[in-house]
């Protein structure tokens, strides 16, 4: 495994709370402060970290209705789409999927987080009704219950 | 959970800074002391209001592989099969949600490949389908909640 490797590796369950704490994982890993800060840039600025700072549990947050929205939007149309319903502030995700005809038609996923069912309704007529998109299908698919959530671990060596 | 804990958790979903003293950096800019910020992401963590803290990877440019997959569970079976898909380590959330498809969850794996294996087990181990529904184009990811 490379330093890249190691330093990912030894992050992803958290950054240490200390006041130096880019010297502390180097320490651990047999890489300077400089370095380690220097490498994180690097992981940064490439996109292999996409995000850098807190995940909340949205439910102890009194998010307790968490909806994911599809649509079965035409191919032509889906990259337009998900852009614009990007841009609303309360879609905190907007992704294109594979299909699975006919089961499954659906191709854009929007996820939709508010405090409660009727918000998070109300939150999605707007969206139709902004985007104009009322003629594609969609369907609502509330969380029932979350049975685990947690990171994604990709290096199984820190795995418990 | 008070104010400064709220513009704790509004400003710091993402760009936590890379230098030297990030956390008084980012107690300078939040007008409270490094200790009291350590202190308080610190007890936030553990009262599982975060989660966790630290970076968030894209699976794919790290060489690994992501997907999400959803189930037609019998509600009969519903807590077996819950069990038997949170046993796979790869496995990283999981949803009940109200639809047919009533099963969703989060594949991980370390190398691309291994996708298509960890869901071939969970066919095998439950019996049931799993839809396999890949990422084609990511639009937005910014996932921010204000409290």
């Amino acid at each position: 495994m490379d330093t890249d490797q190691l330093l990912i590796e030894i992050i992803q369950n958290g950054l240490p709370l200390v006041s130096h704490p880019y010297a502390a994982i180097g320490k651990q890993i047999g890489l300077t402060e400089t370095e380690v800060i220097a490498k994180l840039n690097n992981l940064i600025e490439t996109g292999v970290i996409k995000r850098f700072g807190i995940v909340v549990y949205h439910r102890k947050l009194g998010y307790q209705a968490n909806a994911m929205v599809v649509w079965n939007i035409p191919d032509n149309e889906v990259d337009i789409l998900g852009k614009k319903l990007g841009q609303f502030k309360f879609v905190t995700l907007c992704y294109r999927r594979s299909r699975h005809l006919p089961d499954w038609p659906y191709n854009l996923y929007c996820m939709i987080h508010g405090t409660d069912r009727e918000v998070v309704l109300q939150k999605i007529d707007e969206l139709i009704e902004q985007c104009y998109i009322s003629q594609f299908p969609h369907q609502v698919l509330f969380s029932k219950r979350c049975f685990k959530q947690r990171g994604a671990i990709y290096y199984s060596t820190s795995n418990d | 959970m008070d104010s400064i804990d709220r513009n704790i958790i509004n400003n710091l979903q993402g760009n936590f800074p890379i230098c030297e003293h990030p956390y008084a950096k980012v107690a300078e800019q939040l007008n409270i002391t490094e200790k009291d910020l350590i202190q308080r992401i610190d007890k936030l963590l553990e009262q599982g209001i975060l989660s966790r803290f630290g970076p968030m990877y894209h699976a794919e440019r790290l060489g690994g592989g992501l997907t999400l997959a959803a189930m037609q569970v019998p509600e009969i079976d519903f807590e077996t099969v819950t069990k038997q898909v949170n046993t796979f380590p790869e496995v990283a959330h999981n949803y009940a949600r109200n639809h047919k498809l009533n099963m969703w969850f989060v594949i991980a794996t370390e190398k691309p490949e291994q996708i298509n294996i960890v869901i071939a087990e969970i066919e095998k181990q439950t019996g049931l389908h799993v839809y396999n529904m890949p990422k084609q184009t990511e639009y937005y990811l910014g996932f921010q909640l204000i409290v």
